[in-house]
């Protein structure tokens, strides 16, 4: 089946099975593997990605739910040499350890910051309690959602 | 600048939040073939045939291989070798693997597995440690010869002291004994003392990453295995031995690790790879077992059953401790007898005890694999001890605090193994430090603040961890670094970077010897072909071993260098040449050379530097028994930490929230404050989830619980905040002064909070973890 969606801001068109995962459509077909499964069943968020500004998890995906949808993967927020502030806030506050579900928090996170640019720790916590992380404990995961919130435009908390 | 003690973000940092560092699992290729498991499902039983025609003539597969296809010893295991890497004679845990099915894609895998059909007698099995220890229980290993076998390799032949032919402990792994002075005469002198028996349960390691990776044949006859691990060295020997190919045949490459803590210590997919790829030349294969398959077959933090009795003198001097420990290790020794050893030696806590009776066992069951998970058996014990430790202090009438530090070991003290302390003892500063607080302080307060409903309470313990291989298995790092020709340095990475930070550190530590910039330096990570064998990433060990090694080639990198330097200086003899960011300088003239230009005139070898580190081991010896010092006791160096936990307890609901966290940690110098940090907020989390939520349901060999919905690790609304200080410390053997760091966080939560509900309501769970039923339960029992 033939699938036109925007992907990481550029026209795409792919001819894949209707019912295969999202994921697999990223990490196999398209070679856009920052995008991580870490359960296969829509419990930790690893696979996070934006479909029209909000996340979806991709493991839960199809891609015939892909048709007309502007999506975003970790590998359209920024790159190595150009980082987005959330990335750049990642890096420094420490909020990265094996990694792995790094690049769904920082999906999780612009999420979270567009709908509400000064959040609390409280709502920091509860806006990215779908992403499961085993390495940090979630602290500097926090401080550097503050830090991202106050460096995009939105008050210190 | 002094890069040590200095928070330097992690050099993979960039790669991973940019979703471009390429883990074991990020890898595809149009030609890539797939590899899935057939899982036996059942616990024990006896095999008669595995059926899997059907499953070979379904299109798409390539083949089917089950143990009749394995050349090599078919066993696996880094001390003793028992488990299968494909089952032949027996099904010995539901995770056990039949078959290997190689295919074109995942989806004809699944269907294959499907097909292939297990034709078998079930046999009766064991599930409980002490069940499995009585004389007739049904054997896990019907030959089981591991007591003999590791007597033998120490040249003990049956009949000696420690070998007795006619062990009635049939599924015994392992067992040890540790004491010192008169435990059974001690306690009648005792005033007070305490007793109690507590069950934890096994710990899922939860790794976001799950097993995977993937292998190919070569045209050279070399089979390259890219994969997950924390030990690719150790992972080469296993394999080649298990499969029958030649170990100079096999190159092992470790990214970095999604996630490990110890569940990739030792072989997950490896051997099943290098199988299929042995079986299609030229193809590589892919294998990444999913969530549930990760359950079933990995192993998970060792159930035990402890039980304690520790009495003192009316002052507060604890006077005896008695232990028996049992550990759960499944029906394979993944680490199970070195979990318990460290378990074991580490049971008496950070206290001086005179009279000790500790005793341990290792014991196979028909259960899932216990294995290694950061803390190693030591979390298990310190569950106990320190639960042990408030108990008696209610009993006493004395803080508990306060009874912990008129008990603490200090250096040159002898430990409650009868090992004396010789390193850095900083137990006694992390109480003090921890005592002086708001938390501690203002504990009453807290209580007194409780809401409607609501009881709070605060709660501490007190940690160890002792770090590296022990006496007897050599505990090395062979560290390689180079100047490369454009005039960077290029540091090998013996050791795994499983997300801790290592390789940053490693960096971090060779900036500081050679006065670079982290942007200097460049990092190869550990590959068999590339970098030099040092041991596990495990045993808190790793930056203090290969950090140490680093040190050592570093400097002698960095004299060659001067040397080269003073030599093309204008009289040739000087010494006033001197290592700068990027170059030389002469501090008379200031004139500077850059590295780039250093580097074509020294030699091609001397441009290139390996050194060879030994960490220090202990000269004594706590007991006659030379298993116990091959499986790792005594250790040298240890860590130490005092943790305290504020909590709030629900009295409708049982539930029990962690609401303020302190963790008062020795670690000797700290390197880098923020990777530091990292590891206590990490391994408290992970405490945080054993003490309350964590729970592997296994029900006669089944785990019912093999997914994240139903094995419940904390998300971020379930950690609270948490404060990680140090004290002054400097471990003079550690590289500038630091110990490990990895594992001792995780001691300190389930006692801390087990104490902060005894402080807030009286009661205590001795069944883990506190969930809220548990809690409910002794709640009402206690009214």
């Amino acid at each position: 089946m033939k699938i036109s969606f925007i992907l990481n801001g550029n026209d795409t068109c792919i001819d894949v099975a209707p019912d295969k995962r999202v994921i697999d459509v990223l990490r196999e077909d398209l070679g856009l593997t920052g995008t991580k499964e870490a359960c296969g069943s829509g419990e930790c968020g690893a696979c996070t990605v934006l479909s029209d500004g909000e996340t979806r998890l991709s493991c839960l995906m199809v891609a015939a739910q892909l048709q007309g949808k502007n999506l975003v993967t970790i590998e359209g927020i920024g790159s190595e040499n150009a980082l987005h502030p959330i990335q750049e806030a990642f890096i420094e506050h420490g909020a990265v350890q094996c990694g792995f579900c790094t690049p769904g928090m920082v999906l999780s996170t612009l999420a979270l910051l567009k709908t509400n640019p000064s959040p609390s720790r409280e709502e920091i916590r509860e806006g990215i309690s779908g992403n499961l992380c085993r390495c940090t404990g979630y602290q500097k995961i926090v401080d550097a959602i503050s830090a991202a919130a106050v460096r995009m435009g939105g008050q210190d908390k | 600048m002094s890069n040590i003690g200095r928070s330097m973000p992690r050099i993979d940092a960039r790669a991973k939040v940019a979703g471009t560092e390429k883990y074991s699992v990020d890898y595809y290729s149009p030609n890539f073939l797939w590899a899935g498991v057939k899982r036996a499902g059942i616990p024990h039983a006896v095999i008669k045939g595995i059926e899997v025609e059907s499953a070979r003539k379904i299109p798409g597969v390539i083949d089917v291989l089950t143990y009749k296809d394995v050349r090599g010893s078919n066993r696996q295991g880094v001390v003793r070798k028992d488990q299968p890497v494909l089952a032949d004679d027996r099904v010995r845990h539901c995770g056990d693997a039949l078959a290997l099915v190689i295919a074109e894609d995942k989806e004809t895998i699944n269907r294959a597995l499907e097909q292939v059909v297990l034709d078998y007698d079930p046999l009766p099995a064991v599930f409980d440690p002490e069940d499995a220890l009585k004389p007739d229980a049904p054997l896990v290993h019907e030959d089981n010869r591991s007591f003999f076998d590791i007597m033998e390799k120490l040249g003990l032949k049956p009949g000696s002291p420690f070998v007795q032919e006619d062990n009635p402990e049939k599924n015994l792994l392992l067992k040890g004994s540790l004491s010192t002075g008169d435990a059974k005469k001690a306690f009648n002198e005792c005033n007070a003392v305490v007793k109690a028996c507590f069950e934890v349960p096994f710990q899922e390691h939860a790794y976001l990453e799950t097993e995977a990776g993937w292998a190919v044949l070569n045209k050279e006859g070399t089979l390259e295995i890219v994969c997950s691990t924390q030990t690719p060295f150790r992972d080469r020997t296993e394999v080649a031995e298990a499969i029958g190919i030649e170990q100079e045949r096999i190159r092992i490459i470790a990214p970095y690790c999604g996630g490990a803590f110890g569940g990739k210590d030792g072989i997950t997919v490896q051997s099943l790879l290098a199988l299929a790829a042995l079986r299609c030349p030229g193809r590589p294969v892919k294998m990444w077992w999913n969530r549930e398959e990760s359950f079933v077959s990995s192993a998970k933090r060792h159930r035990a059953r402890l039980y304690y009795r520790l009495g003192a003198k009316p002052d507060g001097r604890f006077h005896a401790l008695e232990a028996r420990i049992y550990y759960d290790t499944g029906p394979y020794d993944h680490l199970g007898g070195v979990v318990m050893a460290l378990g074991l030696e580490h049971s008496g806590g950070p206290y001086r005890i005179p009279n000790t009776d500790l005793k341990a066992w290792s014991v196979y069951t028909n259960n899932p694999v216990g294995g290694a998970f950061r803390g190693f058996g030591v979390v298990q014990a310190t569950a106990a001890m320190e639960q042990m430790v408030d108990m008696l202090a209610v009993k006493l009438g004395i803080s508990p605090l306060e009874l912990r530090l008129c008990n603490t070991l200090k250096k040159g003290d002898k430990n409650p193994i009868g090992v004396t302390m010789t390193g850095s003892t900083g137990i006694e500063d992390c109480l003090r430090s921890l005592k002086n607080t708001p938390l501690w302080k203002d504990r009453e307060n807290w209580k007194a603040s409780a809401g409607q409903f609501k009881r709070r309470g605060t709660g501490i313990a007190a940690v160890m961890q002792g770090m590296g291989y022990g006496p007897v298995v050599p505990d090395i790092g062979n560290a390689r670094i180079e100047l490369t020709e454009d005039g960077k340095f290029r540091v090998y990475c013996g050791v795994v970077d499983m997300g801790q930070g290592n390789a940053t550190t490693y960096a971090q530590i060779a900036c500081e010897v050679l006065n670079q910039d982290i942007s200097n330096m460049e990092l190869v990570l550990p590959d068999t072909s590339r970098t030099l064998p040092s041991g596990s990433a495990s045993a808190s060990r790793t930056t203090y071993t290969f950090g140490n090694a680093v040190i050592g080639a570093a400097e002698i990198l960095k004299e060659r260098i001067v040397n080269r330097a003073n030599e093309l200086s204008p009289d040739g003899t000087g010494d006033d040449m001197a290592l700068i960011p990027g170059g030389v300088r002469n501090v008379l003239t200031g004139e500077e050379i850059s590295l780039a230009e250093i580097v074509v005139l020294l030699d091609d070898a001397d441009r290139k530097v390996t050194f060879h580190f030994q960490a220090p081991v202990s000269n004594e010896s706590p007991s006659q028994d030379p298993i116990l010092r091959l499986h790792g006791v005594p250790h040298v160096v240890f860590s130490f930490g005092a943790h305290a936990a504020c909590v709030e307890l629900d009295e409708l609901t049982g539930r029990i929230e962690v609401k303020k966290y302190i963790a008062v940690t020795d670690c000797g110098r700290i390197i880098n404050p923020q990777l530091f940090e990292q590891q206590m907020h990490g391994g408290i989390a992970q405490g945080i989830g054993y003490a309350l939520m964590e729970e592997l349901v296994v029900e006669d060999g089944v785990i019912n619980t093999r997914d994240l919905a139903t094995y419940v690790i904390p998300g971020a609304m379930d950690i609270p905040d948490m404060d990680s200080v140090t004290v002054d410390s400097y471990e003079k053997t550690g590289p500038f002064g630091l110990k490990g760091a990895g594992e001792i966080s995780c001691n300190g939560p389930l006692a801390a909070i087990a104490n902060a509900l005894a402080d807030a309501c009286g009661v205590r769970v001795f069944r883990l973890p506190m969930i809220p039923e548990r809690v409910l339960a002794e709640l009402h029992n206690n009214k």
